[in-house]
């Protein structure tokens, strides 16, 4: 008898224990892991739980398959994340496969700290009714200032095999690549996705990467051009603004950026449809996405900030002490030319153009 | 009539056993039950849920009912525009589904048939509301032009049947022409027989490597003192237990052309600094790196049989007179079969459905058809096509595997002894 009343007792002192765990909420947030997650645990995720003890924010670092896995998640009607950090082209996608929750953003968000509304703050970078930006990338290339025989100032200098012989890697998808095949065959930029808009308008500028596909080595993940530059495998390459920061900041690596005609998207969240714990996520999200916050990230990575309120906000980097502004993508120095990553027109031809990207691959 | 024998319960003998032969059934039942619970659900259901996926199509019929039933009647062989009929019920099917904001979803549906219907069906969502009343055609069409466009609308009643072929059609490099027959795509959109064909060829190129390189090491292990055949098997299980990624990234290291085997050859003077040696992002690098990654595969199974093969039929054989090569190859080697049928299936079942190495040092002449399977899950969402590659590619293997079958014998392969 006493040995049953002691177990019982020690089963309800159990069930206490795990009430008062139950206080606390969980929120799984999905993001890209590494420096990346790094600088958003920093910059919000710390912040918040400090202030908010009853929030336990736990990282997930599968956001490079997110779009699959949600949609899986959905079919099985189990939807575990609470946050979801993509690149605003799978937003848009997640949007329309009714994946994500509709945003009310001014409704949800923080206004600028001068009063302007959020839909303003953000203006026409809420690219989709799912979507909260968070940073302003750029897919840019990099190049090695040894190995070439000049500073190369110009995209076009990439298909210059006579000016900068070697090896080059550029991503193995048509997006951006197409569009610098383009412009350096003479296209107008304001004109480019009318041209890829057409048949003609694609084999062109598959002529036009023709004449260097000897020459290219193909990256599928973004450690790659980074890795293949410090081995001086390739002179010069394509990559993430912020790959390129570290190579050159960080690891001192003798590399020089080549913003010309840098390719800017976006990064932001969604919140999955389905999540068990909306409310506490927006809660969270109007205090991670608010001028100072966003301001906050680019202390720890080099991404620009998606609200226009944030940029007089940022400082120097928080380990190496440089001034971060002159590294933005953003920066009036680095932005003479630049194209805007097209969402609908990729959402819409992504996949044929896809195909015959692959076929002339294959060639 | 024979008197029946009946049991101690003066049951009729026969009923008796066959109900204690009942219970014994339904013990051994429960007992496998969880095993046979577990293969259905991880493995047979997800079989067939790709068998279906790949000819599934009812989103198109379920959100746009009023659509399909209206557009039956339109001829696509004129160049005539369906009539206002149609038009009503797409704007009323688009109205109701961007309710539930179901239209995107039948947009990208449609978009992987025809480029451009994504986006139209989603700024129809927002745009149809403000057409209140009839006549519809007029109003869509100055809306946004393309709904006067009559191949959008024959793509539309192409695809508004529950079930579709369409997702195979496009898996065989081909598509629905104007006149509803099936023809081959133009050249340079035609992909995925190609990948189909490489990734068969450059699979049974390595088992025939792994093969190569793997039977001298499990004959090495087999004959040796068990003291130094354990050593030994642990070194070929090391790099089994290392991560692919590290495995993978290590051959780059090397092989690249400012790698380790390149420096050593240019600094031997075997190599000029100019004619460094390409081994890395093409077919070679997945050769050498998933022959390296996959040898365990064979070793193992090989070694097995071989451990069971007694040593005293070579003597015999070379005791009666015998070469001991003739003795090897008419004595050894066929005993060893069951294992090279093991370890070749496995090597090449497995390489079939690599992608993470050929997306790594593949460049772009060495990837597999399951890199595209890859790209149509995560990147385009476009399950259908996906389950439908990879029901070709199961349909592949199974072919491979009766030929075996036929060849060698199904009852042959021995993975232990």
């Amino acid at each position: 008898m006493f040995q049953r009343s002691a177990i019982v007792a020690s089963a309800l002192l159990g069930l206490s224990v795990a009430a008062s765990a139950q206080a606390e909420t969980e929120l799984v947030v999905v993001s890209w892991g590494g420096a990346y997650t790094a600088s958003q645990q920093n910059a919000y995720h710390d912040p918040y739980m400090k202030t908010n003890s009853d929030i336990k924010i736990i990282n997930d670092d599968s956001a490079g398959d997110a779009v699959a896995k949600l949609r899986a998640m959905n079919e099985a009607g189990n939807v575990s994340w609470d946050l979801v950090d993509v690149v605003a082209a799978d937003a848009i996608r997640l949007c329309d496969e009714g994946l994500a929750e509709v945003i009310d953003h001014d409704d949800a968000l923080a206004p600028a700290p001068n009063g302007m509304s959020a839909s303003q703050d953000f203006g026409d970078l809420l690219v989709s009714e799912c979507f909260i930006p968070q940073i302003v990338y750029s897919t840019v290339f990099g190049y090695r200032n040894d190995l070439v025989p000049e500073p190369m100032t110009s995209v076009c200098d990439v298909f210059d095999l006579a000016k900068f012989p070697g090896k080059r890697s550029l991503e193995k998808r048509p997006i951006n690549n197409l569009e610098w095949a383009l412009i350096c065959d003479g296209v107008d930029p304001a004109g480019v996705y009318d041209a890829l808009a057409t048949d003609a308008g694609v084999n062109r500028a598959l002529a036009k990467l023709d004449t260097i596909k000897g020459s290219v080595i193909w990256w599928e993940a973004g450690a790659q051009t980074p890795q293949l530059l410090a081995d001086g495998e390739v002179v010069v390459g394509s990559t993430y603004n912020g790959r390129l920061f570290a190579l050159i900041e960080e690891q001192k690596q003798p590399v020089s950026m080549l913003w010309d005609w840098q390719v800017f998207d976006l990064d932001g969240w969604i919140v999955p449809k389905g999540t068990k714990n909306k409310a506490e996520v927006m809660e969270y999200l109007r205090f991670a996405t608010d001028t100072q916050r966003l301001a906050d990230q680019a202390k720890y990575i080099s991404y620009g900030p998606a609200r226009k309120s944030s940029a007089p906000l940022i400082g120097k980097h928080a380990s190496l002490g440089i001034e971060m502004a002159p590294h933005m993508p953003t920066d009036p120095n680095n932005s003479k030319t630049t194209l805007l990553y097209n969402y609908e027109f990729w959402a819409d031809n992504r996949d044929d153009i896809d195909v015959k990207w692959n076929a002339w691959l294959m060639q | 009539m024979p008197e029946q024998i009946l049991s101690a319960g003066r049951m009729p003998l026969k009923k008796a056993l066959a109900a204690s032969q009942r219970k014994d059934k339904l013990t051994a039942f429960l007992m496998v039950a969880p095993l046979l619970a577990f293969i259905l659900i991880t493995f047979l259901m997800p079989i067939v849920d790709m068998l279906y996926r790949s000819v599934d199509n009812s989103i198109v019929p379920e959100t746009l009912p009023r659509t399909v039933v209206a557009i039956e009647e339109w001829n696509p062989d004129t160049t005539e525009l369906p009539s206002e009929a149609v038009y009503a019920a797409l704007h009323a099917d688009i109205a109701a589904a961007s309710e539930q904001r179901t239209h995107t979803r039948v947009g990208q549906r449609l978009n992987y048939e025809n480029p451009g219907i994504s986006s139209l069906f989603r700024s129809a969502g927002r745009k149809l509301k403000t057409i209140k009343a009839g006549p519809y055609k007029e109003a869509m069409i100055a809306q946004d032009k393309r709904w006067g466009d009559t191949d959008k609308w024959r793509t539309i009643q192409t695809f508004s049947k529950s079930f579709t072929w369409g997702y195979f059609v496009n898996a065989f490099d081909g598509r629905f022409n104007n006149a509803g027959g099936i023809e081959l795509r133009p050249e340079n959109e035609r992909i995925y027989m190609f990948l189909m064909w490489r990734t068969v060829v450059m699979s049974l190129t390595i088992t025939l490597m792994t093969l190569l390189l793997g039977f001298p090491i499990a004959y090495l292990l087999a004959i040796v003192p068990t003291r130094i055949s354990n050593l030994l098997i642990i070194l070929v299980l090391l790099p089994f237990w290392t991560s692919l990624l590290v495995r993978t990234t290590s051959w780059i290291a090397l092989l690249q052309q400012q790698g380790v085997v390149n420096d050593f050859l240019v600094l031997l003077g075997l190599l000029s600094e100019d004619g460094r040696l390409v081994m890395m992002y093409n077919s070679t690098g997945t050769m050498i790196a998933m022959t390296h990654i996959l040898l365990p595969f064979m070793v193992l199974p090989l070694y097995s049989v071989m451990k069971t093969i007694s040593p005293s039929y070579m003597r015999a054989a070379i005791s009666l007179g015998a070469h001991p090569w003739r003795a090897f190859w008419r004595i050894y080697f066929p005993n060893t079969i069951p294992g090279i049928g093991a370890g070749g299936i496995l090597v090449f079942i497995l390489a079939t459905g690599y992608y993470i190495t050929p997306a790594l040092v593949g460049g772009n002449d060495g990837v597999f058809i399951s890199n595209r399977i890859a790209y149509n899950i995560s990147l385009s969402l476009n399950w259908g096509l996906a389950a439908a590659l990879s029901v070709i590619l199961l349909a592949l293997v199974m072919v491979m595997f009766i030929v075996y079958d036929n060849i060698v014998g199904i009852n042959n392969i021995k993975v232990g002894s």
